[in-house]
């Protein structure tokens, strides 16, 4: 319980500091009233909780489906289909303030269905580990069509198709945390009833199946759940690395690895890790601003090794 | 034979993996029944492991059919088969450290609901498997301090926390010490004998099996070499024809003990 209350203590922090912390001063006492705050920093710090979370849980089942603790969402293929999508949608001027996150979301979808066939290459079962191989693969096609698309196109163009790639939440307004909020449910619904027979899945296949675990629809269910959220993710809000890898792996250490309660931590730890980078890539820089995958990336990063030493470090 | 209904029952069951020249299965039946301890015996690939995954639906006969508690085994969802039958496999992985009740716990997945917590009914089912796998002193242990033997008692403990009816054991003494490997057969006799179960036991020990089984099954290249109580069953010929090696069975305590020959004359000391 004191663990819980800890979380929830620091995710309300985070959302804290990113409502009142900004290159624009805002008076304490002006707080409620000011449009900055209202029609800017609300709606981007709770677009920042719901991304940050997605990409915890869709972190956290995702390693357990492909049964590899350093599996990141991105890894399979989809940040590559929405970058694609959404140069593809800046070269072709497609206008609209839908335009972007609509492209880039087909075409993470369409990475996902890619990956997804071939990881079925194998038979009638998904194989995770092809799944992993196949998602770097297809990560690498759609990046050498989406630099040939950069190194072609205008340089205004380039600089905005580059920046989006690196992930950041300028372009969140009340409408898309009110999309996001609508449409993430679903997924994490589905990911939070596929808890238990993830913990199975750790034992192996078999086992789980023998345990009465469903296993082959627990797959499919499981890594389209998982990248329907990535794809959200970054179709509001670009690539945003690193949270969705080493948000499960400090919850895990905390709350152990049944998915019941590791879920549910991943997303509030998720979405505070986000507050957090994306409160330190406004303020940082100001009046500029850091993409905010390249924060995550620089805390990320450094982390990702500790926990690598620490994963490998009994073993070696 | 007797008027109670199998619990899993194959019938002249015929399997060839998707590719292979031949049948990995053929015609080979299989009834066992609450109280009865039965060995599935072979050499390496005669179709042992492929015999248990046809009788458990994963995976479907050619021809033929393989039932469990008179239902159709493919037909079975998985959960409700899990209360039925639970199954100790030959490997398995640790992806996450756990504790050895953690893990039991994990067998009590088909009786759990979709949302619902764990019950204390479920936690005592879990100390009732651990008592009487005698690895309830393991309880509080993170499984990779364990040994081989405590090891599999406590997948054992695991299986039997699905509160099964029947338990398939998958060579589960590979690799242990004649200490271990006498406790998992005593245990598993055990079951049958206090608790009514119904084993079904794949294993290359011959002599363990012609002790501890009712009835033994030898398969050889997929089909049935012979079938019945292992004194039928193990005779120098038979054994000596599957496994292709020269031996001699001798009795022992009324049960049939296999030793096998050297086929090199021993070299004679020097006069």
């Amino acid at each position: 319980m004191r663990r819980w209350l800890g979380l929830a203590g620091l995710v309300a922090l985070a959302l804290v500091s990113a409502v009142v912390l900004g290159p624009a001063h805002v008076a304490l006492g002006d707080l409620t009233s000011s449009e900055i705050v209202r029609s800017l920093r609300v709606p981007r710090a709770l677009l920042a909780l719901l991304v940050g979370g997605s990409l915890g849980v869709a972190g956290a089942s995702l390693q357990a489906l492909v049964r590899n603790p350093l599996a990141d969402p991105f890894l399979l293929g989809l940040s590559g289909g929405a970058g694609l999508g959404a140069v593809l949608a800046i070269a072709l001027h497609v206008a609209g303030p839908w335009a972007l996150p609509l492209a880039a979301f087909v075409g993470a979808l369409g990475a996902m269905a890619l990956v997804y066939r071939l990881g079925l290459v194998g038979g009638a079962q998904l194989d995770p580990r092809v799944l992993l191989l196949a998602g770097v693969a297809v990560g690498a096609f759609t990046g050498a069509i989406t630099t040939a698309i950069v190194s072609l196109a205008e340089a205004a163009d380039l600089r905005n198709a580059f920046l989006w790639l690196w992930g950041g939440l300028s372009g969140a307004s009340w409408d898309t945390v009110l999309v996001i909020a609508v449409y993430i449910p679903v997924p994490l619904v589905v990911l939070y009833a596929a808890a238990r027979p993830l913990d199975l899945l750790a034992l192996g296949e078999e086992p789980a199946t023998h345990l009465g675990a469903d296993v082959e629809p627990l797959k499919r269910r499981v890594y389209i759940a998982a990248s329907m959220l990535t794809a959200a993710a970054v179709a509001v809000s670009g690539v945003i690395g690193f949270v969705g890898l080493i948000v499960p792996h400090i919850t895990r250490l905390v709350w152990g690895h049944h998915h019941r309660a590791l879920l549910p931590a991943a997303f509030l730890g998720g979405g505070a890790l986000l507050l957090f980078a994306d409160t330190v890539a406004r303020v940082s820089v100001a009046p500029r601003e850091l993409p905010v995958g390249i924060v995550t990336a620089l805390v990320g990063v450094p982390l990702f090794a500790v926990l690598l030493r620490r994963w490998m470090g009994p073993r070696g | 034979m007797s008027t109670v209904a199998p619990l899993l029952s194959v019938q002249r069951v015929t399997y060839r993996y998707p590719g292979a020249p031949g049948d990995a299965l053929r015609d080979v039946s299989l009834e066992i029944r609450a109280g009865e301890f039965h060995a599935v015996l072979g050499p390496n690939g005669s179709g042992k492991t492929t015999l248990v995954r046809v009788a458990l639906g994963l995976a479907a006969p050619a021809t033929g059919t393989a039932e469990i508690a008179g239902r159709a085994a493919v037909a079975w969802s998985r959960r409700d088969l899990a209360r039925i039958v639970g199954v100790v496999a030959q490997r398995e992985d640790n992806l996450f450290p756990q504790q050895v009740r953690e893990t039991v716990l994990l067998g009590r997945y088909p009786h759990l609901s979709l949302w619902g917590a764990e019950r204390p009914v479920d936690r005592e089912a879990v100390t009732r498997a651990l008592e009487r796998c005698d690895a309830l002193g393991l309880a509080d242990r993170w499984i990779w301090t364990l040994s081989g033997g405590e090891y599999q008692r406590v997948r054992l403990a695991r299986a039997l926390a699905q509160e099964p009816s029947m338990l398939v054991l998958d060579e589960p003494t590979a690799s242990l010490d004649v200490r271990h490997e006498m406790d998992l057969f005593e245990l598993a006799r055990g079951l049958v004998d206090a608790g009514g179960l119904a084993v079904l036991m794949i294993t290359h020990h011959v002599n363990l099996a012609a002790r501890f089984a009712d009835r033994v099954l030898l398969l050889a290249d997929g089909q049935t070499a012979a079938q019945g109580t292992p004194r039928t069953v193990l005779t120098r010929e038979t054994v000596e024809r599957v496994f292709a090696w020269p031996v001699a069975i001798e009795p022992f305590d009324g049960h049939p003990q296999m030793i096998p020959l050297r086929q090199r004359r021993q070299p004679r000391e020097p006069a």
